[in-house]
């Protein structure tokens, strides 16, 4: 399931937006020395095709209603985990920008969520594990299956988690929780059969492609598990961190109590480093004045209660309308001035 | 004008997995030369296209292009003198824009900006494109996509051009157009064809292969006419003709 | 949505950001860190926010006015995706039942609020990523993001993904109409036969980028491509984001809509 804007809050967003800057810059610069020149046009029209593909709907067995696939196991088990991330987060970036599927903001969670999961965990820590260059397709389809369905349920558990500390939505952790992983569970579960069945159909037309498009896979069989590892280890200590941070400073009455007492928004700093990184990117986003300008400040502090002060709410809803009339006035006047440019 | 001769001894190519596709071609066509490959599917057309660029390299025989014999070292080299014009057009146009398409070649050849900005103009303009420079390939009409991926070829400004189907999926007018376009051409032609009618309007010299060897080479005009012999190799009289037979008894 | 409407609408919007307007002509750079300020400012807006976020249609109207989309265009894609907002922000009045206001003769809970809050949020960031596309083209998102320094193998990536986007697009509706063609009803949509289709489009277009490999390098590719730098930072494209983001700060700080309001309400007493 895709994040949205309009559930996310400026931190959430973009804490994820630095994790997956990061891991592209990364995946990019691990690629570059490995790879054969051959691989260029061969991602990009991987790209191409999973966003093709993912447009063929097929019936669910036992439901009767349609899915279609993800690709990101089978994207990593043909190009490898690097390659295999900058092409989801491509196919991601042409569906925000093309369906607006879940906004620029949560982009960065999205190709996190999507892309992260699959390539770095479900890929070389359990797919290739189990396979290890076995042909055989029993072998294939429980690797697949295993490796989907837990890349699917960090997946979802991470929309879950980002959702709840964005603190936009009342929607019950708990309740969220329980429909998200049982349905990404199945979806896991059909994903998996399908990777593994498209594997072992290409692999019996065209080996090749499956075994090792020639230098394409950039992790080789032997320093690969721990160079995975020690990657993995540091992604879990930003996410750790990161979530652990933003659950201190959950904009709720804690935050309000914080001002009050220094005068600034000031997070109460935990000696780690990855916290001063993150600190600075609440720096950032704390242009927008998040709860500490004199003339929001009353409004703000009332957030955590639904008091919003009855005097005002009359002059908003006019002037609320009075924004929205001025505004069409204003569109509508630059669509005649341009009409009329074009005319002459 | 020695560098210009493409010269062909006893080729031969087998595919990795046994396929001998070319066994034995033997040919010379020579400067300002046009000539028709002309063969059913599977003769050894594409294959014997192939060679010339360098994609392939024989696994016997000799070819040498302007007396530089051809192996993988001299691949680049031979690349820079032979254009190839690929049979579908999406996979000659993948660049972001028509300009950057045609840039493309000329930037590969270590020239400067201007220089790079004169070859695709003269480019463009040879093709009637120039007004294309800035549309992107997926919004190119198939005639459109023809000319200009003719266009990334001639920026390089070859000796030799060679051509797999050039008129394939092309509507009449665009086929017209492209026909009147490479008669206008001073180059070396090799074109491979299905479209015997392009091939005498375009080539004087026509080389019928089956398969993997040269079954007849000579004169267009004559081999074209020769109904025994195109039927003998699984073709057919060029359509232009068919007609005229079919009245000739009157 | 099927598949031809789908592919119908990419393409359209695809076709809207090759246009000339004075919001086209600006450096996509701009467009694309004005539009993520936007969002930001959006978004970062407390949950309990309604009257307040209307100020910021101000954007989205200028890009699609100025730009010369039609409005249709956009308000059905946002129309369509809208349940999922819908679905999402529900739980808020449902479960933050505490009267906060009246209305005339109705009272309105906290958790309407916020729940139109989300919609209303929503409704900007989804049109605003779509105009972002619609009056920009898509290799000139491309350029930017190389020059916002991220690597150049998946800026080039991206545009290959773009490239061929609309080829495989082509192949796959073939397929699948000829699959149509061949089924009566629900046989043909197994996951038997999706299988046996969908490895065949992976071989074709690993095929394809064998032959695009082969015509790179029969033109002297050696592993470096050039995206061009097209655009150039102007006036106009200063001006725009400078007036823009004072604008986003302004109506996120300074309550415009309650001024107004009560200015109106005073003057009508």
């Amino acid at each position: 399931m895709h994040m949205a804007d309009a559930l996310l809050s400026p931190a959430v967003g973009g804490a994820l937006w630095a994790g997956t800057l990061a891991t592209i810059i990364y995946s990019a610069k691990k690629l570059k020395e490995k790879m054969d020149e051959k691989m260029i046009p061969l991602m990009g029209m991987l790209g191409a095709f999973i966003f093709a593909g993912q447009m063929i709907n097929f019936t669910i067995p036992m439901t009767g209603s349609s899915g279609h696939i993800g690709g990101g196991m089978l994207l990593a088990i043909l190009l490898g985990p690097f390659a295999a991330f900058l092409v989801i987060a491509s196919v991601l970036v042409v569906q925000a920008l093309f369906f607006a599927d879940g906004g620029l903001l949560a982009l960065g969670a999205n190709i996190w969520n999507l892309g992260v999961y699959p390539c770095f965990i479900g890929y070389p820590l359990i797919y290739r594990i189990i396979v290890r260059g076995s042909k055989s397709p029993k072998l294939i389809t429980v690797a697949s299956v295993l490796g989907a369905v837990v890349g699917l349920q960090l997946g979802a558990l991470s929309v879950v988690l980002e959702t709840k500390l964005s603190g936009i939505t009342e929607l019950p952790f708990n309740t969220f929780l329980m429909l998200m992983q049982p349905i990404h569970l199945a979806v896991g579960l059909v994903e998996g059969f399908i990777t593994a069945g498209i594997v072992v159909y290409v692999r019996s037309l065209r080996p090749d492609i499956v075994d090792d498009l020639e230098g394409v896979k950039t992790i080789s069989s032997g320093t690969s598990l721990k160079k995975v590892l020690a990657v993995m280890g540091l992604l879990a200590v930003i996410t750790g961190g990161a979530f652990s941070w933003f659950a201190s400073t959950h904009p709720d009455g804690l935050e309000w109590s914080i001002e009050k007492i220094y005068g600034r928004t000031e997070v109460p700093e935990k000696a780690n480093p990855v916290t001063e990184g993150l600190s600075k990117i609440q720096g950032k986003t704390a242009v927008l004045p998040d709860y500490s300008l004199p003339s929001k400040v009353k409004q703000e502090t009332n957030e955590a209660w639904p008091a919003v002060d009855p005097g005002t709410s009359l002059s908003g809803i006019v002037g609320g309308i009075m924004v929205l009339a001025l505004i069409l006035i204003l569109g509508m006047g630059i669509k005649v001035m341009r009409t009329h440019r074009e005319k002459s | 004008m020695s560098h210009h001769i493409v010269e062909l001894k006893h080729v031969c190519f087998a595919y990795p997995d046994g396929t001998e596709a070319l066994k034995g071609v033997t040919f010379r066509i020579v400067h300002g030369e046009s000539v028709g490959l002309a063969g059913t599917n599977g003769a050894g057309k594409t294959t014997l296209l192939l060679n010339l660029n360098g994609h392939l390299i024989p696994t016997r025989g000799e070819i040498a292009i302007g007396e530089v014999p051809l192996s993988k070292k001299t691949r680049q080299e031979i690349r820079r003198k032979v254009g190839f014009v690929f049979q579908r057009s999406d996979d000659q146009l993948f660049m972001p824009t028509v300009y950057e398409d045609v840039a493309f070649g000329p930037i590969n050849l270590g020239l400067n900006e201007d220089k790079v900005e004169e070859r695709v103009r003269n480019a463009l303009e040879m093709v009637s494109c120039l007004q294309l420079r800035n549309r992107p390939p997926h919004r190119l009409s198939e005639g459109q996509k023809r000319s200009v991926a003719i266009a990334t070829v001639m920026a390089m400004e070859p000796d030799i051009l060679v051509m797999d189907e050039p008129a394939s999926n092309l509507d009449p007018r665009s086929r017209r157009q492209l026909i009147n376009l490479l008669k206008g051409f001073g180059h070396t032609k090799i074109v491979a064809s299905h479209d015997l009618d392009l091939i005498l309007d375009v080539c004087e010299r026509c080389i019928i292969i089956k398969d993997g060897k040269v079954v007849a080479d000579g004169p267009s005009e004559e081999l074209l006419l020769n109904k025994a012999l195109l039927e003998e190799n699984n073709l057919e009289l060029p359509l232009s003709r068919q007609c005229l037979q079919a009245i000739q008894p009157f | 949505m099927t598949f031809d409407r789908e592919y119908f609408n990419i393409g359209y919007l695809d076709s809207l950001s090759y246009k000339n307007s004075f919001v086209h002509a600006l450096d996509p750079r701009v467009k694309i860190l004005v539009s993520f300020a936007f969002i930001l400012f959006v978004v970062s807006l407390p949950k309990y926010e309604l009257s307040a976020l209307t100020p910021f249609f101000i954007y989205p109207v200028f890009l699609l006015t100025a730009g010369g989309i039609p409005f249709n265009a956009i308000a059905k894609k946002v129309l369509f995706i809208s349940p999922f907002a819908v679905f999402i922000g529900i739980f808020n009045p449902l479960l933050d039942t505490a009267v906060v206001m009246q209305v005339f003769s109705w009272s309105v809970s906290g958790g309407w609020i916020s729940f139109f809050s989300i919609i209303v949020k929503f409704i900007l960031t989804v049109s605003t990523a779509l105009l972002l596309i619609a009056v920009t083209s898509f290799p000139g998102i491309c350029e930017s993001l190389e020059r916002l320094r991220l690597p150049k193998i998946f800026v080039i990536q991206l545009l290959f993904l773009y490239r061929y986007l609309f080829v495989l697009l082509q192949e796959s509706l073939t397929m699948i109409r000829a699959r149509e063609a061949r089924s009566f009803g629900k046989k043909g949509r197994e996951i038997k036969t999706f299988i046996r289709l969908i490895s065949v489009l992976l071989i074709r277009s690993v095929e394809r980028a064998e032959r695009i490999y082969q015509a790179m390098v029969s033109r002297g590719f050696r592993g470096e491509i050039r995206v061009m730098k097209k655009h150039k930072l102007g006036y106009y494209d200063i001006l725009f984001a400078a007036i823009s983001i004072t604008m986003f700060y302004f109506f996120r700080n300074y309550d415009v809509v309650n001024f107004i309001g009560s200015g109106l309400s005073r003057a009508f007493r």
